[in-house]
């Protein structure tokens, strides 16, 4: 079968399933506060975790005294690293990449606490309260060590985070292509700056949580967890306590929201796990938000030198940048600490052409807490870098933004085109993106209508960001650097039982991105059956012999691509079966709305009667052909090299002159996802995740101060946006089939992260480009605003209205 | 640690329970009356995912104490609708695609209802400015804000 071809092109599925604005599964559990998260989940005998953690960024433990907490009411006991080092292997996250420096990290901390918010002992108790009571009861000695907070510093290595690594750079890269040295000294125009993106939390509304059982008769353990990648944590697991995979469960049930927070291997995960099987009793850990905004992966902490060369008619020749990524304490298994900082570099060239390229990446530890996955992974950072670069170059050569994008956007006729950092971009609608971004916009009217606005001493201002992701990665190219996993290729398995019900299983694990609808919409579309007919078993590592989970804007290109093998495999099997009981030829036997029927005739059965026939009226279907028959089928999915994704977004702003506050006005994206499964649930990934772009550009910073502490440590402090903040977002699909994927869909799940900042940092920039200001720091919070423009008017007291 | 007698009523059913002074009427519904509805997501009143109606205000019931609420009347998510017979807030949720993962729904459902009891709700900076005090991380809220129009347009001359 060729691939990417329409489901409906063999003449034999319904079209229009896939396509449709079918309304979610999952909405009426959720809705009805019928959900079933992992805090909801009650085990009989079940015990709680508090644990008690450091309250340094960096210090030698000296002691800890547990004999109070032991003896606080309530408590089975109290446990530190020795007790999980007795029964669990040391966790290091590998990678085959040339300079990385693989770093352990215990469960609990061992000898030295390298960030606030570490774990150091757990506390067992009858329940929360009381844990948490006997957890303030462990008193820990610390012997403190110098603070490695500033990454730069860091990288002189005069102090150590991990003397086994002996340095404190983790892991570094350099990309190179053509003659960048040359570009920059005969171009006509080099533009440059230092940008630094401050750190950001996923900060999903569910703070982790996990609950571990152990069956002792069985030697059976099982967590269940707020995860994005039950499998994947079934195989860590399986290597961490040595057990075989079908004596090691992980579920996932309803999950609050990941955004990649929940896409890592976690210390509470093993201590969990651990002391479930040494108590023999269910385990429960509950975390809270100090401990969601200390302990969870943090991420976008880039501080990136870049430099653009053009002609002079504003055509790209030459790029060239620095990345430090400030990694924190510990390299996150299993994506390594390179992923998000070698990410940067990689995309930094972004959707135009450039015939030079140099990009080198230092990813540096220091005393905070690890960062991890994050909604777009690095390409927030790259994107705000190379947009601002671009908006920089136009505003020299009087160029309009629009236009210097259009100049330099690979065009149509130009993929599959080789970026400069290795990248291939698949064919994707960069220019189309631009151009309906603009359309819808009205962009040449708003031009005329903020330059009326200025007139009136408003500070309005247009920013555009255009960027290409890689989405649907295959086995050809690794989600992270050289990790030694595979996350190329997903499985589904597809099931008609005797009673005539089609069960869809995979090992992906939905958390709001609606997958049990738009995985049942490909299948029912694939087998001919109601989307209401089959139910999506999902978020289990049980399900599927191996998966990963759901990231990387992957879920429906690889489970997609299950989907549709599977189901066009078990589709053959329901015709051949069909064919005997009818008796009639297979190329006669249609099937619709879960009606399997002979073309031309009234004959036609159920499902359920065919299940019936297949599985329990044994005559009906001969029994050599009955045995050469299974009304179920497997398949896994590789797109190899995965697809494209790109996306124009515009953004326009208004700066309060009195509290220097940035208001997003309005908002546009174009974007190409491919074939569109649910308009109505991309849109709605769409908006979320500019709301989250929205966020980083304007008020999401993780503060630590000096010595490592952490100042945002609650949601009074770590701002995110709510309705107030967040505009309509209006958003427009190209809706053109990926030539290189089943079924022709990108993924398109991050794609609204990676574009905001970098357009609402164009806007606030246009808006002030009557001072001589750089925005090339994230986020624009108003007192950042505040010291930038008045330090450029030489303080001179209150800025002037209008600016 | 003692425990004090409560009695109140929670989606028009009686209840009377020990608890201790300091147990959150999150925690007391959640775990004390297996009400897995009212979610918890921040435990500081910010995020509001906890949102209950408690006579018939709303009210975070993670900064409230179990023992508060001796004699009162509580609304959970719970009292709402039912799978197959949502309620028309609901309706317009799940018809917007105003959810994606579901954690802050309860909360946004509770405070949205107090809104529509008490306010016109005439334009969407109204509607934005009621819901400004509960989080979500996913669907960037203009769905939840179109959901939240049609249920304000739906009331006819029920509006305050």
């Amino acid at each position: 079968m060729s691939a990417g071809a329409p489901a409906g092109a063999a003449g034999t599925a319904r079209p229009g399933i896939v396509g449709a604005r079918v309304q979610r599964r999952e909405d009426p559990r959720l809705l009805t506060g019928r959900g079933s998260y992992t805090d909801d989940r009650k085990a009989a005998g079940a015990v709680h975790v508090a644990f008690c953690r450091s309250d340094r960024a960096h210090a030698r433990i000296a002691g800890i005294d547990a004999a109070q907490a032991r003896q606080a009411p309530g408590v089975l006991g109290v446990f530190t690293a020795e007790d999980i080092a007795a029964v669990a292997r040391p966790i290091r996250a590998t990678s085959n990449m040339p300079d990385y420096r693989a770093t352990e990290f215990a469960p609990l901390a061992r000898g030295k606490v390298r960030h606030v918010g570490e774990p150091v002992a757990a506390v067992v108790a009858g329940d929360r309260y009381l844990a948490e009571d006997a957890a303030a009861l462990v008193a820990v000695d610390y012997d403190p060590l110098p603070d490695i907070t500033d990454p730069e510093e860091a990288l002189a290595d005069r102090v150590l985070l991990h003397e086994d690594a002996g340095t404190n750079l983790i892991a570094a890269r350099e990309f190179a292509r053509g003659d960048v040295d040359g570009a920059m000294t005969g171009a006509a125009l080099v533009v440059e700056d230092r940008f630094r993106i401050r750190r950001k939390t996923p900060a999903a509304i569910e703070n982790r949580c996990y609950l571990a059982e152990y069956d002792a008769g069985r030697q059976a353990l099982t967590l269940h967890g707020s995860t994005q990648v039950p499998g994947l944590l079934r195989d860590a697991l399986a290597e961490i306590f040595d057990l075989p995979g079908h004596r090691l469960r992980v579920v996932a049930p309803d999950v609050g929201g990941g955004f990649g927070a929940k896409a890592s291997l976690y210390p509470e995960e093993v201590v969990v796990c651990a002391l479930a099987m040494r108590l023999g009793r269910p385990v429960k850990w509950t975390g809270d938000r100090m401990e969601d905004l200390t302990a969870t992966s943090q991420a976008f902490d880039e501080i990136v030198r870049a430099k653009l060369a053009l002609d002079a008619d504003g055509r790209m020749v030459g790029l060239e940048a620095d990345v430090i990524g400030d990694i924190g304490a510990y390299s996150i298994y299993p994506w390594t600490a390179s992923l998000e900082p070698v990410q940067v570099v990689s995309f930094l060239p972004g959707p135009y052409r450039i015939a030079a390229y140099r990009g080198r990446v230092r990813a540096v530890a220091t005393s905070k807490t690890p960062t991890g996955p994050y909604r777009g992974v690095g390409r927030p950072v790259s994107t705000f870098v190379m947009e601002r670069l671009v908006d920089m170059a136009a505003r020299r050569l009087a160029l309009d933004p629009a236009e210097i994008r259009a100049r330099n956007l690979v065009r149509d006729e130009e993929f599959p085109y080789k970026a400069g950092s290795g990248i291939v971009w698949d064919r994707a609608g960069f220019q189309d993106c631009l151009r309906m971004a603009l359309d819808r916009f009205g962009y040449a009217e708003r031009r005329a209508e903020q330059a009326a606005a200025r007139g009136d001493g408003r500070s309005v201002g247009i920013g555009i960001a255009s960027y290409a992701e890689l989405t649907g990665i295959g086995s050809r190219i690794s989600a992270a650097p050289g990790m030694p996993i595979n996350t190329g290729t997903e499985r589904a398995t597809i099931e008609i039982d005797s009673t005539g019900a089609v069960t869809a299983a995979f090992g992906i694990a939905s958390h709001g991105q609606g997958l049990e609808t738009t995985l049942a919409q490909i299948v029912a579309e694939e087998l001919g059956v109601r989307v209401e007919d089959v139910d999506i078993v999902h978020g289990d590592s049980a399900a599927v012999a191996h998966s990963t989970g759901t990231y990387a804007s992957r879920s429906i290109v690889l489970a997609g691509g299950a989907a549709t093998l599977s189901a066009r495999s078990l589709r053959e099997q329901v015709v051949k079966a069909a064919s005997h009981i009818l008796e009639a030829a297979e190329t006669d036997i249609e099937m619709r709305d879960g009606v399997v029927s002979v073309a031309g005739t009234d004959a036609s059965i159920t499902l359920r009667e065919l299940a019936r026939a297949f599985y329990t009226e044994m005559r009906r279907i001969p029994k050599e052909a009955r045995e050469s028959l299974d009304l179920s089928a497997s398949a896994t999915y590789d797109p190899f090299f995965g697809t494209t994704t790109a996306a124009t977004h515009i953004a326009e702003v208004e700066i309060d002159p009195q509290t220097f506050g940035v208001a997003v006005r309005r908002y546009v994206v174009a974007e190409d996802c491919g074939r569109v499964v649910n308009p109505m649930i991309v849109d709605g990934q769409v908006h979320g995740g500019v709301a989250q772009g929205i966020g980083a550009a304007l008020l999401e910073e993780v503060v630590h101060d000096d010595s490592g502490q952490i100042l945002t440590g609650s949601f009074v402090d770590y701002v995110v946006p709510s309705a107030a903040e967040i505009p309509d977002i209006e958003a427009v699909h190209l809706d053109t089939e990926s030539p290189s994927t089943l079924g022709g869909y990108r993924g398109m799940g991050e794609g609204g992260t990676i574009g905001a900042p970098a357009a609402v940092a164009n806007a606030v920039a246009d808006a002030l480009s009557g001072l001589d200001i750089q925005i090339n720091e994230l986020p624009v919070t108003p007192e950042r605003l505040f010291r930038l423009i008045r330090n450029t008017e030489g303080n001179e007291g209150e800025p002037r209205h209008g600016f | 640690m003692e425990r004090t007698s409560i009695a109140l009523t929670v989606n028009g059913v009686r209840h009377e329970r020990k608890v201790e002074p300091r147990r959150l009427l999150s925690d007391f519904l959640r775990e004390d009356l297996g009400l897995t509805g009212t979610h918890v997501g921040c435990e500081h009143g910010v995020c509001g995912a906890c949102t209950v109606l408690l006579d018939g205000d709303s009210a975070r019931s993670c900064l409230t104490f179990a023992v508060q609420c001796d004699g009162a009347s509580v609304r959970t998510v719970e009292g709402l609708g039912e799978i197959g017979a949502l309620h028309p807030l609901q309706e317009s949720f799940r018809r917007h695609h105003a959810l994606q993962c579901g954690f802050c729904t309860p909360g946004m459902l509770m405070t949205a209802l107090d809104l529509l009891a008490k306010y016109p709700l005439a334009t969407d900076e109204e509607i934005r400015a009621g819901l400004s005090g509960n989080l979500c991380r996913c669907t960037g809220y203009a769905n939840i804000v179109a959901a939240v129009r049609e249920a304000a347009a739906a009331r006819g001359d029920d509006r305050p």
